[in-house]
């Protein structure tokens, strides 16, 4: 099975050093592209390749760079970042890049600005990714000594400076008009879009941010071209993709695999199935944003269309397991107590309807739900739905809980009609407020 | 008062960014670094570095988790609430914490050794549950393993 993404990354040994990359081939895509291929043509090819933006949307990666004004009156300089700041729960993959290969986000970096000529770019890290930021920082001075980033690269006339800048911790930051802000030194919220950043991003000049793992995946559709890297999915959907599972299973990680591997695939021939005496109820399938599947949803495979066909969404692919023992009032009040705490405030819908939302779960939870209370929670799921907030984090936090309503509806009621916790051997969760 | 070394790394960041108040973060973070929290007069003297209002810098040093606008102890704990670490336990390791350092969320110890801090995912949900103190994180925790990470920091 080819790992193209993970290939060099060995676990618990430090990542290769440029000279040790370039020994495997590392940043022939670089050589390729200032050699032999203009910009239009690294586009059309990441195009054609169907790569999916992995940072949960799914957007063609090749289509979005596209609506970046190119050419010689096209407004400078141009931004590229690198989306690294993965503070969604349950999400855990990018780590493994940063940590493992840094170079490889670098090359993909250097080949996403070339194609959209930006001459600036950012790795955007959270603050808790303490081994990545020094493995990065040394990456991206031993780039500058090589002469991959810097003054007339490879002797091209292509230009490149690379900057990393550490977090200072918000969810929203990931959002990628509300990471601009957060790089221009303001309060990270989102952005009203259009303009789009692709026009007018970081200091108003074109911009694209890009998740880590999509651009990693750029230097190997560059060596191997557009149709090895569609062939590389089992399903209608290209490439490789990082799957990832947390909880109750036996062991739990993140694994490199085909797209289109299927969920129970996943689930027990890499995850080793769940650990003994916890049986399988449900799970996230992309993270804390994303609607539930059940038992009869492990068969289906893991890409966006087949995904998204079931009622949920493939997001960042990497899964929550919910097992018998947790109650899954207390899962779903866990995850909207998170949303409610990183909600930005911006718009009412959000600020005040998901404290709301918290609140009423954690009366569920308490024994002292009322049946009208799940009236409620069914008008938030639509009113903090899609189009009715300003950014896409109320109707993420409404994903796992209209699922939830959908799924265990039961136990909401069982809550409510016994007046306690049917779980209550584990303590109830207790938000920090 | 800002101190030498402090305005010439700031002025550093400045020099990255077309207004000194797009370095604003930055500069925040360069003088946490150095007394631990933002005090109102390391605010005063950034915002005034700067070129912003304080007002100003403190709606933008207030929305970050990690700017901390009230003293903290020696070493921060910033401890995992998140889904997966829910699912794992983590309540066990936090009743441990509150009762070995006798302070809930958001409090000092009295010795000023450790502050104990809820956080989001640490994304490293696969060795859930998981807690970082200061540049350190700990993974796959156990409640009886918190004593020996503890005697760690002074
Ligand atoms: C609240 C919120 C948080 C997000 N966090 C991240 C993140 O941490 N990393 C990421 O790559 N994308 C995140 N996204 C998605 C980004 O907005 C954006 O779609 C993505 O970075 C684009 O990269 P891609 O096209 O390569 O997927 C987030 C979106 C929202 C609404
Ligand atoms: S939906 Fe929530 S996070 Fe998004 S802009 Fe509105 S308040 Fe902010
Ligand atoms: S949920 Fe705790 S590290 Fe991700």
């Amino acid at each position: 099975m080819e790992k193209p993404l993970t290939q060099h990354i060995i676990p618990g040994r430090a990542p290769l050093s440029l000279k040790e990359y370039e020994k495997v081939g590392g940043y022939q895509s670089v050589h390729k592209i200032l050699k032999e291929m203009t910009p239009q043509e690294v586009q059309a090819l990441v195009k054609e390749s169907d790569l999916k933006g992995r940072g949960g949307a799914g957007f063609n990666t090749g289509l979005k760079w596209s609506f970046v004004p190119m050419g010689p009156d096209a407004a400078t300089p141009k931004y590229l970042v690198a989306n690294a700041d993965e503070m969604e729960p349950g999400t855990f993959k990018d780590r493994m890049l940063l940590e493992g290969n840094p170079h490889q986000l670098i090359e993909g970096m250097i080949v996403a600005a070339y194609a959209i000529q930006a001459s600036i770019s950012y790795v955007f890290l959270r603050w808790a990714y303490k081994v990545a930021a020094r493995e990065i920082t040394k990456a991206i001075q031993e780039a500058y000594e090589a002469g991959y980033l810097g003054q007339n690269i490879l002797g091209s006339g292509f230009n490149l400076d690379m900057y990393l800048h550490t977090g200072v911790g918000r969810y929203m930051c990931g959002e990628e008009t509300a990471l601009l802000n957060a790089l221009e030194g303001k309060r990270a919220n989102p952005r009203a879009k259009p303009p789009f950043p692709q026009v007018s991003g970081l200091f108003g000049k074109p911009t694209i941010v890009n998740n880590v793992e999509t651009l990693c995946c750029l230097p190997h559709i560059v060596n191997n071209g557009a149709e090895w890297f569609k062939k590389l999915g089992l399903t209608a959907d290209a490439g490789t993709k990082l799957f990832g599972v947390s909880g109750r299973v036996k062991t739990p990680g993140c694994w490199e695999l085909p797209m289109g591997t299927t969920i129970r695939e996943i689930l027990e021939d890499y995850a080793g199935g769940m650990q003994d005496g916890y049986l399988f109820r449900g799970l996230l399938p992309g993270g804390a944003s994303t609607d539930f599947l059940v038992v009869e949803h492990l068969d289906l495979p893991m890409d966006y269309p087949s995904i998204q066909a079931a009622g949920s969404r493939m997001g960042t692919g990497t899964m929550i397991i919910m097992d018998d023992q947790i109650c899954p009032v207390g899962f779903t009040l866990n995850l909207q107590h998170f949303f409610a705490q990183e909600s930005c405030g911006f718009c009412t819908p959000c600020r005040e309807g998901l404290p709301w939302v918290e609140r009423i779960l954690l009366a569920i939870d308490k024994g002292e739900g009322k049946p009208e209370h799940l009236l409620t929670l069914d008008f938030h799921t639509k009113y903090l739905g899609p189009g009715n907030t300003f950014c896409a984090l109320a109707p993420g936090a409404m994903e796992p809980l209209q699922s939830a309503l959908k799924y265990f509806r039961e136990d909401f009621e069982r809550h409510i009609h016994e007046h306690h916790c049917p779980w209550s051997k584990a303590k109830a969760w207790q938000p920090s407020i | 008062m800002l101190t030498a070394e402090e305005k010439h790394q700031i002025d550093h960041e400045i020099s990255l960014v077309p207004a000194p108040k797009n370095a604003c973060i930055e500069a925040l973070k360069i003088v946490q670094q150095n007394h631990g929290w933002i005090s109102d007069e390391s605010l005063n003297d950034v915002a005034e570095y700067v070129g912003m209002s304080p007002a100003e810098l403190d709606s933008v040093a207030t929305f970050y988790n990690l700017i901390f606008r009230r003293p903290v102890g020696r070493h921060v704990i910033l401890l995992c609430d998140s889904i997966s670490c829910y699912v794992m336990g983590f309540e066990g390791i936090k009743e441990a914490l509150h009762e070995k350092l006798n302070i809930q969320y958001g409090q000092t110890t009295a010795d000023g050794r450790f502050t104990l801090l809820p956080n989001c995912c640490l994304g490293t949900c696969d060795c859930a549950p998981a807690l970082m103190i200061d540049n350190d994180l700990y993974r796959n925790l156990t409640v009886e393993q918190l004593d020996e990470i503890l005697n760690k920091y002074t």
